[in-house]
């Protein structure tokens, strides 16, 4: 079994005024289940905007605290779902299902380490 | 390497390293051990002759091989040789014939994964199942070497971390999974055909002869390997890009078209058509004597069913030109989005010279010789464009 992240990247700021959040949220509640019905669900969790993130690195041997995202740019992680499966056509088939319930945004599909 | 170790080589590489991934679960291990075996093989089949198996031996040779050379990295506290090792020694004895075609297939539904790029699926397909050097490959590419390299590394990488599956698709998956195979086969071929590598072709036919030996039932996979034969069988009499109806057919491998053209008659009994087999069928009807061009735009109207792009709808004017004249095929090619194309404005020219519209044909041809980057293709052209009489 192998572990695999399933990686929401969103554009920053506010959603579209059109978007159906609430449509949304139920469908990837409802994924959420199934995917735990299915033995597969290890961890899912959706991050405020990128705007409330603060970084931190050490450059030059000094620890640099910064507001905001890393990287730059205007599209960050959005959230993710951890799930634990056989190989990548098993982790695609959810990867796929992820995608169409949020319609549009590009799902990044990642084996973890071991 | 001696003609006998490198025929067995080109036969039976992809097999043995299919075979060997299925009982060591990991490509690297398979790939090293398989070039072992044939390092071997060179020293002792040039003294014992070549063996009645020479698949079972280079296979058992190259398991042997790895499982020592594992056994003395596992020694050293190397934990994935510890794990390979384990693996192999759950399994039973290798067995070399039934289940050895799935290996192959397995590992070109591996190699050819979706999930990798267009790129890294060719690189793969060439060097495990075609067993072509990283530096071959290269070369016929166009691409430093080192680049190659470390594509088919990262391929290899993500095969291994990432577990993309050596497994035969389920049948719900198996169209789609099976024409990102084709693609892959068709775009070694056409980079035979179009590049500097012409064996990148004879490469494509032999992995096109080993799929439809895999799936003998999938129309599609003997469609491609028609049209492959039907192609390449007219590669000497193209040579310098010499247009269909000037080739001398006397230069055409006669074998080659027959054995293509069977495969067509066999397809079109079965009437499950594909965008291969249309294109086969179309090059079948041009291998015979006498082109029959109101078959042809029939062949092209059922190609666009499947696949309307504008190049087909441009390979389809010619074939109009042929029955109803320049002037119904012109109209039709006009209205095509292809200025960025050189065959669109060598089409026109020709077009417009019939039409005897001698200033506007100048002009396609010089449009066509600005986007030709070959050679011979440009050397063609300014003959033509010398040939036109000036008025």
């Amino acid at each position: 079994m192998t572990r695999y992240a399933l990686i929401v990247h969103q554009p920053d700021g506010p959603p579209p005024a059109d978007l159906d959040l609430d449509g949304i949220t139920r469908d990837v509640r409802a994924l959420e289940q199934e995917m735990r019905d299915a033995g597969v669900w290890v961890f899912s969790g959706g991050l405020h905007d990128a705007s409330t993130a603060t970084t931190v690195q050490v450059r030059d041997g000094e620890l640099i605290t910064t507001d905001g995202p890393y990287p730059e740019g205007h599209e960050h992680i959005g959230g993710l779902t951890v799930i634990e499966v056989d190989d990548l056509d098993a982790a695609l088939k959810w990867g796929r299902k992820s995608a169409q319930v949020i319609n549009g945004l590009p799902i990044e599909v990642r084996p973890f380490y071991g | 390497m001696s003609a006998d170790v490198e025929h067995a080589f080109r036969a039976e590489h992809g097999r043995a390293v299919a075979v060997l991934v299925r009982v060591f679960g990991d490509i690297d291990v398979a790939e090293e051990a398989v070039q072992e075996a044939f390092a071997v093989a060179l020293e002792r089949w040039s003294v014992d002759g070549v063996p009645p198996s020479p698949a079972g031996w280079i296979i058992t040779t190259a398991r042997r091989k790895a499982i020592d050379r594992l056994r003395r990295e596992a020694s050293r506290e190397d934990r994935h040789a510890q794990a390979v090792l384990l693996a192999a020694q759950q399994d039973g004895p290798v067995e070399e014939v039934g289940p050895v075609q799935d290996d192959r297939l397995r590992l070109i539904f591996t190699c050819c994964h979706p999930s990798l790029g267009m790129p890294a699926r060719v690189a793969l397909t060439l060097r495990l199942l075609g067993g072509l050097s990283t530096a071959e490959i290269a070369r016929a590419f166009l691409v430093p070497e080192p680049t190659m390299a470390q594509r088919l590394v990262r391929a290899k990488g993500k095969i291994r971390h990432a577990k993309i599956p050596y497994r035969v698709p389920r049948e719900a998956d198996l169209p789609e999974r099976l024409s990102g195979v084709l693609a892959v086969v068709y775009l070694i071929f056409n980079q035979g055909y179009v590049g500097p590598r012409a064996e990148l072709c004879e490469e494509a036919i032999r992995l096109g002869r080993a799929l439809a030996t895999l799936m003998p039932d999938e129309p599609e996979v003997w469609g491609l390997l028609a049209l492959m034969l039907l192609v390449h069988a007219r590669r000497e009499a193209r040579a310098g890009g010499v247009l269909l109806r000037d080739q001398d057919r006397r230069l055409w491998d006669r074998a080659m078209i027959d054995e293509g053209q069977a495969i067509v008659r066999r397809l079109l009994a079965r009437n499950q058509p594909g965008p291969y087999q249309v294109q086969a069928a179309i090059n079948a009807v041009h291998g015979e004597g006498v082109t029959d061009w109101p078959q042809v735009v029939a062949l092209y109207d059922q190609l666009l069913m499947f696949t309307p792009t504008p190049v087909v709808a441009l390979h389809r004017a010619v074939a109009v030109a042929e029955v109803s004249g320049p002037e119904a095929a012109l109209a039709l090619v006009d209205e095509l989005a292809l200025e960025r194309y050189h065959l669109f404005h060598a089409v026109r020219a020709e077009l417009l010279t019939r039409l005897g519209r001698r200033a506007e044909a100048r002009q396609a041809l010089q449009a066509a010789l600005e986007l030709t980057e070959g050679e011979p293709e440009r050397a063609l052209l300014r003959d033509r464009l010398a040939a036109l009489p000036t008025s």
